[in-house]
């Protein structure tokens, strides 16, 4: 830091109380927007999707952006936390508001449990290995639950009660958002960012690798189990053949768009993407396409053409994804704000450009 | 006897796993790249053959060589318009671009030929009865083809020029570059050679199991990866072995312990092996240097 710079958000607490007040008004406009039925069932259902598909691919995102370990087997955790909470809150006798929450947390402390037993083994390998032995513990995982009696089988298992509102979803979407990233600011998140630059020099600096990249995958484990809780209690019914090799993959696809490394680009990838689905339709059924041979709308309106193309092209054109490794600070924009409107003011002497200080 | 016939049909998948394995070990070999879009280039081998056959009526010594064509074409393009701007970024957007290429395959596929699997004709019908064992037709075939092509693609890499510069570019590119080899060539050569090997399994397997779908791809597609890091990625006798270790081992265990856990067996084989030998059973073992 060349020069001290005017900031309002300077301290820890006065950028938490900052986020913590644009949080709760975020929530309370759409639970408003809910509760005066302003949002209809759809697309509150489509919130409920954003909602688990950013803790998805928020949480892969730990472990593929910033420990820079990539898994091919997120589905697989997922479809533990789907089916321990469900059988959770099946089998207890507890009312709603106790065992929706109670049964999330279960999902994802075997979910955390599963990362853990998967990840000492797995993570000894790097790169492509490392990338085939998760996709190989998941394809297991999902042959297991499909033969299992207790999981319904491959028929699946029927009869979830419907717990996931858009309040709770919003709920852990914000756990999840509060967590992943206070623990990247944190010194145990520069201890897994120093992984991701280099291992070798992390360990030689006295960073426990081992202990760093088992705990950050189980971490991000947990919060797919999280996710797949939220799933469960979504869908009401669990099917073992969802959570294969494609829903991994259609997670990283998430991941790969918004950028190895940017939460902000998580969440931004997991929100269009949910609503690609539906835009393709509304695109189909224009006027213009309706014209053309019935292909090109069949082309269109398929969404997995669609992801595979733009895995393709932000490989080729943008392989840092949208946002790199960008992360957006409200604190940070707003200081930017002020700084501006004080500068028009002429309140503020200084001239030039606002040094950049580490960002990354 | 059942043992014996057991064995025979383990054999029979094993090598379809050792051809497709094959096209996984150069690839890998060459590039480093995982080629996640190679099972897929098996199920669109398969419609191919299928739609020349079954469709548009050509004689079937044609259609395999429309087939074996095509689809060296389409590998090639596919390392050529997918691959190539990305040889010098960080493997993992190789790793993703490939598993990109294979999601655009399977659907596409599944957009032109619909979600349903296809019935594919046996080509070579009948049984032969060798003493009291009688095996099909097909079966014989299926392991001669695999054996012959074997011995050709080992003959090819070690005795003519184009293998001496395959072998040349996989050990260290920059260096082949240096001795006059043209590395475009090579890998296009390489992808091209994977996916003829991949054509040919993909008939063999289609007239074995009769049946194709826009999916078959997938699994196929893991399985042989899992024979090719078995045997050690990157080595061709590996290859090799692993594929028929693996159909041998799957085709025992959908015989005797239980046929829902079969794949569950293939990729415990998998991660057992990636934690014990990285290297695989017949791979060279690589240092990391700081």
């Amino acid at each position: 830091m060349t020069r001290m710079e005017k900031r309002i958000f300077k301290t820890t607490w006065s950028r938490y109380l900052l986020n913590t007040l644009a949080t709760a008004a975020l929530i309370t406009v759409l639970m408003v927007l809910v509760d005066t039925k302003q949002i209809n069932k759809y697309n509150q259902g489509l919130l409920i999707q954003i909602g688990f598909n950013i803790i998805l691919a928020v949480s892969l995102n730990l472990s593929a952006g910033f420990l820079g370990q990539l898994p091919l087997g997120h589905a697989g955790f997922m479809s533990v936390g789907a089916y321990t909470a469900a059988l959770f809150t099946k089998g207890v006798n507890l009312p709603q508001s106790v065992a929706f929450p109670l049964g999330v947390l279960v999902g994802a402390f075997v979910a955390f449990l599963f990362g853990i037993l998967i990840g000492l083994p797995a993570l000894r390998l790097k790169g492509d290995y490392l990338a085939i032995i998760t996709l190989g513990f998941s394809e297991i995982i999902r042959v297991i639950i499909q033969n299992l009696d207790f999981t319904g089988g491959a028929a699946g298992l029927r009869k979830i009660p419907k717990y996931t509102t858009v309040g709770w979803t919003i709920f852990w979407v914000v756990v999840t958002l509060f967590l992943i990233c206070t623990l990247i600011k944190s010194r145990h998140g520069r201890a897994i960012l120093s992984i991701r630059e280099d291992e070798i020099a992390a360990e030689a600096s006295g960073v426990s690798t081992t202990y760093y990249k088992v705990t950050t995958f189980a971490l991000s484990a947990a919060f797919a189990g999280v996710a797949g809780a939220l799933y469960a209690h979504y869908m009401r019914i669990l099917d073992p053949a969802y959570f294969d090799f494609m829903k991994s993959a259609e997670i990283l696809v998430m991941v790969v768009l918004g950028g190895m490394g940017s939460i902000i680009g998580s969440v931004f990838a997991a929100t269009v993407l949910t609503l690609l689905p539906e835009w393709l339709r509304d695109l189909a059924a224009l006027p213009f396409f309706t014209t053309l041979p019935a292909w090109v709308g069949k082309v269109i309106e398929n969404r997995m053409i669609i992801y595979a193309l733009i895995l393709v092209l932000v490989m080729i054109f943008k392989p840092s994804g949208l946002f790199g490794r960008y992360d957006f600070s409200l604190g940070k924009e707003l200081d930017r704000v002020f700084r501006g409107i004080r500068r028009l003011l002429g309140l503020d002497k200084r001239s030039g450009k606002p040094s950049k200080g580490g960002e990354n | 006897m059942a043992f014996l016939s057991h064995l025979i049909y383990g054999l029979q998948l094993g090598t379809i796993y050792a051809l497709v394995a094959l096209g996984y070990s150069m690839v890998y070999g060459i590039i480093r790249l995982i080629n996640f879009a190679h099972g897929d280039i098996i199920m669109v081998a398969s419609f191919v053959v299928w739609y020349l056959i079954a469709r548009l009526n050509v004689p079937v010594w044609l259609s395999i060589l429309i087939c074996v064509a095509f689809t060296s074409l389409l590998g090639v393009a596919i390392e050529k318009l997918a691959y190539k701007p990305l040889r010098h970024s960080a493997r993992i957007s190789l790793l993703i671009t490939a598993i990109g290429i294979s999601f655009f395959l399977q659907n596409a596929a599944q957009l032109i030929f619909g979600a349903d699997p296809v019935m594919f004709e046996n080509l070579f019908p009948g049984n032969l009865s060798l003493g009291a064992l009688t095996v099909s037709r097909v079966s014989v075939i299926i392991i001669c083809v695999s054996i012959v092509l074997m011995i050709a693609l080992v003959l090819l890499v070690n005795k003519t020029r184009m293998g001496r510069a395959m072998r040349a570019v996989s050990e260290d590119e920059s260096t082949a570059a240096l001795m006059g080899i043209n590395v475009n060539t090579t890998i296009s050569f390489a992808f091209a050679l994977g996916s003829a090997l991949a054509a040919v399994a993909a008939i063999l397997y289609s007239c074995a199991y009769t049946q194709i779908s826009p999916t078959m791809g997938g699994m196929l597609g893991l399985k042989a990866f899992v024979a090719a890091v078995l045997g050690g990625i990157g080595s061709i006798p590996g290859a090799m072995l692993g594929g028929i270790l693996i159909g041998i081992c799957e085709t025992l265990t959908k015989a005797y312990i239980s046929s829902s856990f079969a794949d569950a067996i293939v990729f415990g084989i998998l991660i057992v092996v990636l934690i014990i030998r990285p290297s695989g059973l017949l791979g060279v073992k690589t240092k990391e240097k700081v």
